[in-house]
């Protein structure tokens, strides 16, 4: 660490902090998603990083829109737009449950393959729309620029939004979950489907609502995403497998192991990143996850369910 | 001994026949119809083949689906390349280098020294040691400690799509020590023979060829014995094999170190035909391709997986020479398709349509009429209306 001042260390470690926050923020908004549908439903969706690229784009599309037709609203659309986001991700999510995933839900190795093929769709897709250059939506006023508590520290806006939100969709999905009467039967069907059907649950359409809350939650991500990064038609495929990792490495059917390991898996990848190169801390962040994963399958936190 | 052979390793009849056939088409149809440069790209493909076969042990038999088959592809890929890229780096070869006799993205990278890893791969006999010994290991490891903790499922293919993950920007993110993302290029001779010549190249396909086969006929020999009857045990009803006194994990340990190996082979073949090696074989993507060509080919069919990766090569190669965004909607179709609706992919389609036409052949009445209705009933998806439109307009 020569060359560093312990005034230096302390500010690095408080931006390098916060650019884990940032990353903590879109990782947690997308594993949330996934957390739900994997977690809950068992079913694993390798099109879920194209439904936040879907929310990325609607953010993109809203934004272009507003800026040739109204351009005086321009320091607002972007709440709009983080609604149209969830509710397209949403609605596409539904119509796929509908479509392929429901038929599957005997087969998960089958449901893998078959969601990635949507995943290749998608991606097809988004390049034939939107072209395969990257895209970025004018940002609103508000969210550019930064905060500086001190002359060292610099803090991003865009970062302080996106973690508000976060915690935001984070309370609201355990409200949903765990306070309502809704989220009382997503559990009771993922505990016994049987059962549940036996008590006047409708088993199927909690299926079908359940996962397109998890799709419309990365659509959330995605317009979050927005902020921090520019979108193309790969872009949620890079961040696919991290999410996995965060689901599985939380324990799959905790939200709060999943906060925990989103919060664990950014800082070590941002803070490493400082002192590493970008592929090495990714290599062992991964690395580490893939080594405490085989010593704890049930990841962090593991909820004790008989089997 | 004969029937040993004829039994074990041919699977009787049904399965000589189908393995005559095979060989007849790689070993002979192929090469008398296409030109070198088709031929070569067939021996590409058949590279590939050599993990779909894997897989229609591990994943069609064992259940077990692995999406980090390009990591043993590569690791065998990677060390053939290495033996061939320091013979390629002699001095000589290298004199205009800063330091020559080292490798020239060595040489880019501002390395002085050839690392201790890379010295044991001047040796041929320990570069082919490696090609089975490594990705052997590294399939041990990563075997043991998931499948002795009863991990599986979709929790193996996650984690194992993660080390490929892993491999990949390791490789990437190393350029001084692997080549980076252009791999390891300019590979020239194997022992002073140069494997750019077209005598070579003529060569080293019936080499593959002939390696792909004996694979196939291991396979054959692996399911006929009673190993594979407990792997499908396994896949069905774990436990119960697990309660009747047998070492499940061992099993799957074994399984998942044959399918690494296999591939590991088609790997060192691919390098050596197409001279070079890279890691946009080894990472997600190509891994889970490569479950797609043993599930077209039908997951449960050795030597369907050869003709589902050929298929769907050829297709690959078609469509995205003509149009490319095209083949994204196809692939990714295909994948929904097989799943939905072919299930047992093509040797699935084979098997019913040949007793049907056999059927047909005695008869000679009512054929057509019962085909369409077999194609219909071949459809597990079929009755629920919805499901199979989506899967007609993709």
């Amino acid at each position: 660490m020569d060359g560093y001042s312990f005034a230096d260390l302390q500010a690095i470690l408080i931006m390098q902090g916060f650019a884990g926050i940032s990353l903590f923020s879109v990782l947690l908004l997308m594993a949330l998603g996934l957390a739900i549908i994997f977690g809950q439903m068992g079913v694993i969706n390798m099109a879920h990083g194209e439904f936040m690229a879907v929310g990325a784009y609607t953010t993109y599309f809203f934004s272009s829109l507003t800026q040739n037709y109204l351009p005086g609203f321009l320091d607002y659309y972007f709440v709009f737009s983080i609604i149209a986001a969830f509710f397209i991700a949403g609605a596409i999510g539904y119509l796929l449950e509908f479509a392929l995933i429901r038929h599957l839900y005997k087969r998960p190795l089958d449901t893998l393959l078959a969601t990635w093929g949507v995943s290749l769709i998608m991606q097809q897709l988004f390049r034939t729309i939107f072209g395969a250059r990257e895209v970025s939506p004018a940002l609103p006023d508000w969210l550019l620029g930064s905060y500086e508590p001190t002359e060292m520290i610099d803090i991003p806006l865009n970062g302080l939004f996106v973690l508000g939100l976060t915690v935001l969709v984070t309370g609201g999905v355990f409200y949903l979950m765990f306070r309502s009467r809704w989220g009382l039967r997503v559990r009771a069907t993922t505990q016994n489907r049987v059962m549940s059907g036996a008590v006047g649950i409708n088993t199927k359409k909690v299926d079908r609502l359940t996962f397109a809350l998890g799709c419309g939650i990365a659509g959330v991500a995605g317009a979050a995403f927005t902020t921090i990064a520019s979108t193309g038609p790969t872009t949620g495929s890079l961040y696919i497998v991290d999410t996995f990792m965060v689901v599985v490495f939380g324990g799959a059917a905790s939200l709060f192991g999943t906060i925990a390991s989103a919060f664990s898996i950014a800082q070590a990848q941002s803070i490493m990143e400082f002192f590493l190169s970008g592929s090495m801390a990714k290599v062992f962040t991964l690395l580490t996850i893939v080594v405490i994963l085989m010593l704890r399958p049930e990841g962090l936190f593991s909820t004790k369910v008989r089997k | 001994m004969k029937s040993f052979f004829y039994n074990k390793l041919l699977g009787g009849k049904q399965g000589a026949i189908g393995l005559l056939v095979l060989a007849l088409v790689i070993l002979v149809v192929f090469p008398l119809t296409l030109d070198l440069f088709r031929l070569n790209l067939v021996g590409k493909y058949l590279t590939y083949a050599f993990v779909a076969v894997g897989l229609v042990l591990l994943w069609g038999y064992g259940g077990i689906l692995s999406l980090g088959q390009g990591i043993f592809f590569g690791l065998g890929g990677y060390c053939m390349a290495m033996f061939l890229k320091l013979e390629a780096s002699s001095p000589e070869n290298t004199s205009i280098q800063s330091t020559p006799g080292i490798p020239d993205f060595m040489d880019w990278n501002q390395l002085t020294h050839l690392p201790w890893f890379w010295k044991p791969f001047e040796s041929f006999g320990f570069t082919l040691i490696a090609i089975l010994v490594i990705p052997t290991v590294f399939a041990f490891i990563v075997g043991y400690a998931m499948f002795k903790r009863r991990v599986g499922g979709v929790y193996f293919a996650i984690i194992t799509q993660a080390i490929a993950l892993i491999l990949t920007v390791l490789i990437v993110g190393q350029q001084g020590y692997t080549g980076g993302i252009n791999g390891i290029t300019d590979l020239r001779t194997l022992h002073g023979w140069d494997i750019r010549e077209d005598s070579a190249k003529y060569t080293l396909y019936f080499v593959n060829a002939f390696l792909l086969l004996g694979c196939v006929m291991l396979g054959r020999y692996v399911l006929t014995s009673k190993f594979g009857r407990l792997l499908l045990a396994m896949r069905d009803k774990e436990d119960r094999v697990r309660f009747s006194g047998y070492d499940v994990s061992t099993f799957k340990i074994f399984v998942f170190c044959l399918a690494a190996v296999i591939s590991a082979i088609g790997g060192a073949m691919f390098t050596l035909q197409v001279g070079f090696m890279s890691p946009s074989f080894v990472g997600i993507v190509p891994s889970i391709e490569m479950v797609i060509f043993a599930a077209v080919g039908g997951r449960m069919s050795l030597i369907g997986a050869v003709y589902g990766t050929l298929l769907v090569n050829f297709g690959k190669t078609l469509f995205s020479e003509s149009f490319p965004a095209l083949w994204l909607f196809l692939i990714g179709g295909l994948f929904i398709a097989v799943v939905m609706f072919f299930p047992n992919g093509l040797a699935g389609i084979y098997a019913k349509y040949s007793q049907q036409l056999a059927a047909c052949v005695k008869s000679g009445r009512g054929c057509a009429r019962s085909l369409v209705e077999k194609l219909r009933s071949l459809r597990p998806g079929s009755r629920t209306g919805a499901g199979s439109q989506a899967g007609e307009s993709l």
